[in-house]
Formats: C-alpha cells, structure tokens, sequence
C-alpha cells in the first residue's frame, strides 16, 4: 500500500461541496467529531487510477478563511497546521458555476497559503440555463491552478477530478495576490519579525485571533507578541483585502467569463415572489408543516408498532429459550426492552431527517428562516429558530445539534434552551395514557376533550418555549454580534443520494449516540428494581404466602402480588418510599414517584415503569389503563388517577426536563455544565410548581 | 438624503456606495456586499425586515438593522 494522498474539499455552503464528496468516495464514508469540539467530521476514501487512495475530508462550508463559527474556525485550524495528520497535500475547492465570483474569494485565499489548490467548478450542467460560458484554459492560466467541470447530478468531470488528485504534485503553489500590497510597512515588520514563515499565514493567524477570540495552536508560531495595530485597524484591513480580492477575481473573470443574460433564466426570483410572499409564503408554510406533522405520526405508527411488537415478542422468546437466572433476566427485562426503546424511535427520527434534508437541500429551508426571522427575534430566537424548533417535536437532541447555524451565540444559546418545551414524540405515550384516564370522553363544538387535551398539550409546549425566550431574553446578559445574513440558494431538486446518505448517517448517530445512555439507564433501572437489600425482597415469596394463606386467590394472582411486593422492597421501591413526601402533595404515590424517577432516563419509561410496578403481565394498554384506573389513592381513597392527579401529571410532563440524553447534548453542544444544569433545575422545579398548584386547586 | 438599501421597495435597485465598516460583518462583504456593486430589493417579509437581495449574483437576506448601513445611490428604472 502506497501513502495515501491527503485531500482536503473546500467550499462555500450550498456548492454541492457533499454530493461531490459522496461522488469521491461513495459508502466508504465516516462520520465523526473533530476532538473537543462537536463539529460534525466526515472522511472517506477515494480509489485514483493506478492504485492510488486518497483520503478525503469534507471540511465544513465558509465563505472565507475568516472565521465566524466553530465549524468554519476548523477549516483554518487545518490548513494554518502542517503538522494535523490530515493536513492537505492537496486542496480541491468546489464552487457553484453560477456564483463563480463570489466562491473565488475563498479559492484565492487557500491558493496564498501556497497549498495545491484544485478547483472545481461545480453544477457545470446549469451554464446553458444560465446563458454563462467560461475560457477554462484562460481561467487556469490566471489562478495559477487546474481546473474540473464537474456536474454530480449528471455525473460527469469526476474522473476528471481524479485524475487531478492523482497528479497532484503538478499543480503550481504560485499565490494569487501579493496581500501585503494593502499595507507595506505592516506587511514588512511582519516579515521581520517571523523570518522564517509564509507572509499570508501569519496574517491569518494574527486576524483570526481578532475573528475568533485567541484559540490555542501547539504547532502554528504564537505571533500574540506582535501588536502593532489596534483590532480596529487590523478589521479595517481585512475588509482592504476582501476589496483588493474581488478586484482581481473581477479582473480575472471579466475574460474568462461571458454571461449572456437575454439567455438567462432565473426561476428562483420568479418562485419566490410566491414562496416568501407575506401570505402565499406562511400558507405554504403551514400546509408544508402540516404535512410533516401528519408523516411524523402517521405514517411511522406502523413500523414503530411493528418494532415494538417484535421487541416484546423477542424479550419474551428470550426468557423461554435461555435457562433462567440473574443473566437471562438481564437480557430479557434490561437490555432488550432497553434496546427496544431506542429503536422504536428509528422510524420517527428517520421521517424528521427525510423531511429536514429534503427541505434543506432544496432550499426551502432558508425561506423559512427569512419568513420567521421577524416574528423570532421579538422572543430574543432567530430567524433560524425555527428548525430546531420544528425538529423538536420529533426529539430534542437533534433539535439542539440543528441549532449550529445560529450566527448569534445569545441566540443559540436561548434556542437550546427553550427547545426541550416542545412537545417531543417521547412525551406522546405519556399524554395518550393519562387523557385516556382522566379526561371524559365528551364532545366539544364537535372535537373530542380528549383530541382537545392533546392539541392544548402541543400549544402550552410551544407557547412555554416562546414565553421563556422572552424571559431569557431580559436576563441573559450576553453581548454578541447579532448580526445575520442567510444566503438563499437556488432551488435544487434534492439528490437522492444525499438525502439517504443524510438519513442513514443522522439515524445512526442517534441510536449509538443516545442509545447509549438509554441503554445503560434501562440496565441500571433493571437491576434496581430486580434486586432488594433485606429480607423483605429476598423472602417475598414466603411473606406473601404467609400473609395471603387463608384467602382463596388464583396461582396468577399470587405471583402478581409476589412480584409487586418484591417491587415494593427492592432498592427503587425503597427508593420510590422515600421520595413520596415530596410528590405527594401533587397527588402522586410512590409508584409514581419511581415511574418519574426512572422515566428521568426518558420520558416514554413512565408508561413501561408503571406497566410493571402495577404488575401487568401484557404490556396491551387497555390492560395498564384498567389496572391505572383501579388504582386506589392510598391516603383520600378514590381512584389514585383522577381529573386533578392527571392533569398534575400531565403539566409535569409538559415542563419538566425528563431526558437525561437531551442534558447530555446541551452540555455537549455549550460546552459546560453549566447550562443543563440551570435547565434541569428550572425547568423541574417549575414543573412541580405548576403540578403542585393544578392539583392543589382541581383536588 | 442619503439613501441605504433599508430605503429601497421591491423590485428597486440601487448602487453600493460606501459600507459602513464598523457596523457591518466582514461575512456580508465576502458575499459580495461590496462598493460599486448593484443590489436589487427582491422580496421583503412583513415590516420590511429581513430584506431579501440580490446583490450582482448573490442572493441573500439581512435584517433591516444592518441593512440601515449599507449606502446606494438609486438608480432609476
């Protein structure tokens, strides 16, 4: 095996730089986070002719070499380092044949730090369409670099591409523009001082310490010393050589580009007069989120039913075919269900991405986040809110990850927030069992008090998220530049490819993500409830005979009432006793208590807890409800579950933060306890106030 | 008066004049927001903010608060 070839794509967002990675490398792709920080990594493989491999990295889209964000602060933090194993022998940047002018800024800039710069000019099928016509071997002469036409949708130029790559070395390393022309005396002092390094690279370091804040570099010189300009001034400067670049890419492109307008065709403003109209733009909107909503319920219903059904039946296959004892038990209570309950939500995640990845690479998305910006920032959110906000009725934790493009950091951050307020699939199982429970089946103005309940349920959930935007608004004293700028893409018929390679990927990182967790907490819970400290759990069968001997009960029966007291008197009954002064003025026993306990891992737990403290042995939910519905409340009499208990329930549920994983993200995504901490404890702590005066007052 | 493009109605196009360089991102100037270049007021959402523009090929929306410091001259027609 040869060296590997180390490649590195660049471009601008919304240049196909991915579907070219995908044509590169095909399925030998991986995903991955780039250390410490939580920038989505993806690399692959690329076979070249004549045996050679390339290892390809898809760096994430920027504009310039200016950073403003993490992800596009990664691009510079690699091509500054030499010595990063992924360090580019070769640089390939892919530009959008329509936006030439615009995605040469950043070509010219990588093409100054004197690394091989291949470009590629990208959806080279639409220059008919647009009436463009380019002089590529004029173009190749002016940059100094070689050039691939290249249309992923039709496949055509990647061989072409390839071959490039291969011969690599014989691209020149000239630079562009000599950018120490916009301030001689500056540019010589710079030289003077760091003899030894490459002009252009030092600037980069010396501007992206003013962009960015100061970022540790172990292999890039520390040029900190050299301070002879206010950041004013240096900013002044940057904008200098934007300017000095645009001229020569105007220079350039004024002969190695003609486009002839009368032949042009420009479908996007003509569909947008429609699509961001002020009232064709929301109806659309609307009907669209309807649509996504519907898909979301509906149409995974099905293959979560079968999933769920397949899990029971394989836990219960399981405990028959392997010899009872402490390991089986394990698997067939702990493990499996665990898994079961990570999977069930393959169906609803992967319907979410479909929906997101189409709107997004057809461009729609940015419409969306131009329509609500206005409505958004009144609540302290953005514009681009609004996708997280979307993705959060499926699942907070790819909501939160959705929330990278907010430019604004008081944004961001008041968006990751607010986002675990609306109403998450996980919380559906929980509403559906308690309406059923608590709320008469009675019409109103011809809709159900049941649907009405649940309808209610999603409005407080998004109107708690706006509310408490609002609030935090007022109080985070946060500065941030909250300036925004969304680009609006033409609008592209998705690549299939793309959208299933999205799915596939987004999918699978949630289940090991989150699965994980998911699945130690179901393990942790197994083992809780499965084991006692005293001789109550470990004699319940004797105790329980001893206590029940002279009434006349069925065998089922008996093993019902062992089980519960073993329940009772394992360490989470214990555990669930001990907690229940606190619920109890909510309305809650410490059966309950457990299931809010154990749910804290995720909030669908609470139905399966329930399931088995009450000691169903079929999970039907008409079997869970009768036996809810019996249920006694142990201090007032009365049914435990009654309108004023159930509707305590329901507005816990509604506020509290019960997901261990969605903290996991947060912490992750703000790098710091800080933030899941102060969500956990507010948002709970609200949650049992609430709870504590709905019951209070109904009781 | 000293137009800006928070002046500009849909459908109107002016010329860049001078960029405000304190209050404006470099972002918006790599995307081509520069002097001499010709925007046009493509779509506005409801109270004018954001601002849907083409700006010589690139088209991109800001919030009116920016776009206040962005200086045109109007061209007619």
């Amino acid at each position: 095996m040869g060296k590997q070839i180390n490649v590195a794509l660049i471009g601008n967002p919304n240049t196909g730089k991915t579907s070219v990675f995908n044509a590169l490398t095909g399925l030998n792709q991986k995903v991955g986070n780039y250390p410490g920080i939580t920038v989505e990594k993806k690399e692959g493989i690329c076979k070249l002719p004549r045996g050679v491999k390339a290892h390809i990295i898809d760096l994430p889209g920027t504009y310039s070499l200016n950073a403003s964000s993490l992800d596009e602060n990664v691009v510079i933090e690699l091509l500054l380092n030499k010595k990063d194993k992924d360090f580019p022998d070769v640089a390939v940047v892919v530009s959008d044949v329509e936006n030439l002018k615009r995605n040469l800024l950043l070509f010219t800039q990588i093409k100054d730090l004197e690394i091989p710069t291949i470009l590629v000019i990208n959806m080279a099928d639409r220059m008919d369409y647009k009436g463009i016509s380019l002089d590529i071997a004029y173009l190749e002469e002016r940059l100094n670099t070689k050039i691939a036409l290249v249309s992923t949708r039709k496949k055509e130029g990647i061989d072409v591409l390839k071959e490039l790559i291969t011969n690599y070395k014989e691209i020149s390393v000239t630079p562009c523009l000599d950018t120490s022309e916009i301030d001689k005396d500056y540019f010589d002092n710079l030289r003077k001082a760091f003899p030894n390094q490459l002009l252009y690279k030092l600037w980069l370091v010396i501007t992206q310490d003013v962009n960015f804040g100061k970022t540790e570099r172990k292999e890039i010189e520390d040029v900190s010393s050299f301070k002879t300009k206010s950041k004013v001034d240096l900013k002044r400067l940057q904008q200098k050589e934007t300017i000095k670049r645009y001229q020569f890419i105007n220079d350039v492109l004024k002969v190695g580009q003609t486009i002839d307008l009368k032949s042009a065709k420009d479908l996007r403003i003509k569909l947008d007069r429609i699509i961001t109209h002020k009232v064709w733009g929301y109806l659309i909107f609307g009907v669209i989120l309807l649509t996504i909503f519907q898909a979301i319920y509906d149409w995974s219903s099905v293959p979560m039913d079968f999933i769920d059904s397949t899990f029971a039946s394989l836990s219960e296959w399981t405990k028959n075919q392997l010899p009872a004892g402490a390991f089986t038990n394990l698997l067939a209570e702990g493990i499996i269900p665990g898994l079961g309950g990570i999977v069930i939500f393959i169906p609803q995640i992967a319907f979410l991405f479909l929906f997101i990845s189409v709107l997004e690479e057809s461009g729609y998305m940015s419409r969306v986040v131009f329509l609500m910006d206005r409505i958004m920032r009144r609540f302290g959110l953005s514009g681009k809110s609004v996708v997280p906000l979307i993705s959060g009725t499926a699942c907070a934790i790819p909501a939160i990850m959705a929330t990278r493009n907010i430019e604004s950091w008081k944004e961001r951050l008041i968006t990751i927030l607010i986002t675990p307020f609306t109403t998450c699939s996980a919380r559906l199982p929980v509403y559906l069992i308690i309406i059923a429970l608590v709320i008469p089946e009675g019409r109103f103005l011809g809709l159900g008090y049941q649907a009405l309940t649940l309808m209610l349920l999603y409005l407080i959930g998004f109107g708690t998220a706006v509310i408490s935007a609002y609030i935090l608004n007022r109080i985070l004293k946060i500065k941030s530049r909250t300036f925004f700028v969304v680009e609006m893409p033409n609008y592209k018929l998705p690549l299939f490819k793309n959208v299933v390679f999205t799915v596939v990927e987004k999918t699978k990182s949630f289940v090991f993500g989150a699965g994980k967790i998911i699945l130690a907490i179901s393990i942790i819970l197994w083992f809780l409830a499965s084991y006692g400290p005293n001789e109550n759990f470990n004699n319940a069968e004797n105790i329980v005979k001893t206590k029940l001997a002279d009434k006349n009960i069925t065998e089922d029966e008996l093993q019902q009432k062992i089980a519960s007291h073993k329940l009772e008197h394992s360490f989470i009954g214990i555990t669930g006793r001990t907690i229940e002064p606190l619920i109890r003025p909510l309305g809650y026993d410490w059966k309950i208590g457990i299931a809010i306990v154990s749910s804290f891992a995720a909030r669908e737990v609470f139905v399966g807890t329930l399931a088995t403290i009450y000691s169903v042995g079929s999970d039907q939910e008409e079997t869970i409800k009768n036996r809810m519905a019996g249920e006694i409340n142990p201090i007032l009499g009365g049914p435990l579950f009654n309108f004023a208990s159930g509707i305590s329930l329901l507005l816990f549920y509604a506020f509290a933060m019960q997901c261990m994983s969605t903290l996991a993200i947060v912490k992750r995504e703000t790098n710091s306890w800080k933030w899941p901490v102060l969500q956990l404890a507010i948002m709970s702590s609200f949650a049992y106030i609430v709870a504590l005066i709905a019951y209070q007052f109904l009781k | 008066m000293q137009y800006t493009i928070a002046h500009l109605k849909r459908g109107e196009r002016g010329i860049i004049t001078n960029v405000s360089s304190k209050s404006i991102p470099l972002k918006l100037l790599e995307m081509g927001c520069l002097p001499g270049n010709i925007v046009e007021l493509v779509q506005v959402a409801p109270f004018q903010d954001p601002m849907y523009l083409n700006i010589n090929g690139s088209h991109l929306a800001i919030r009116k608060e920016t776009a206040i410091h962005i200086q045109i001259e109007k061209i007619n027609g």
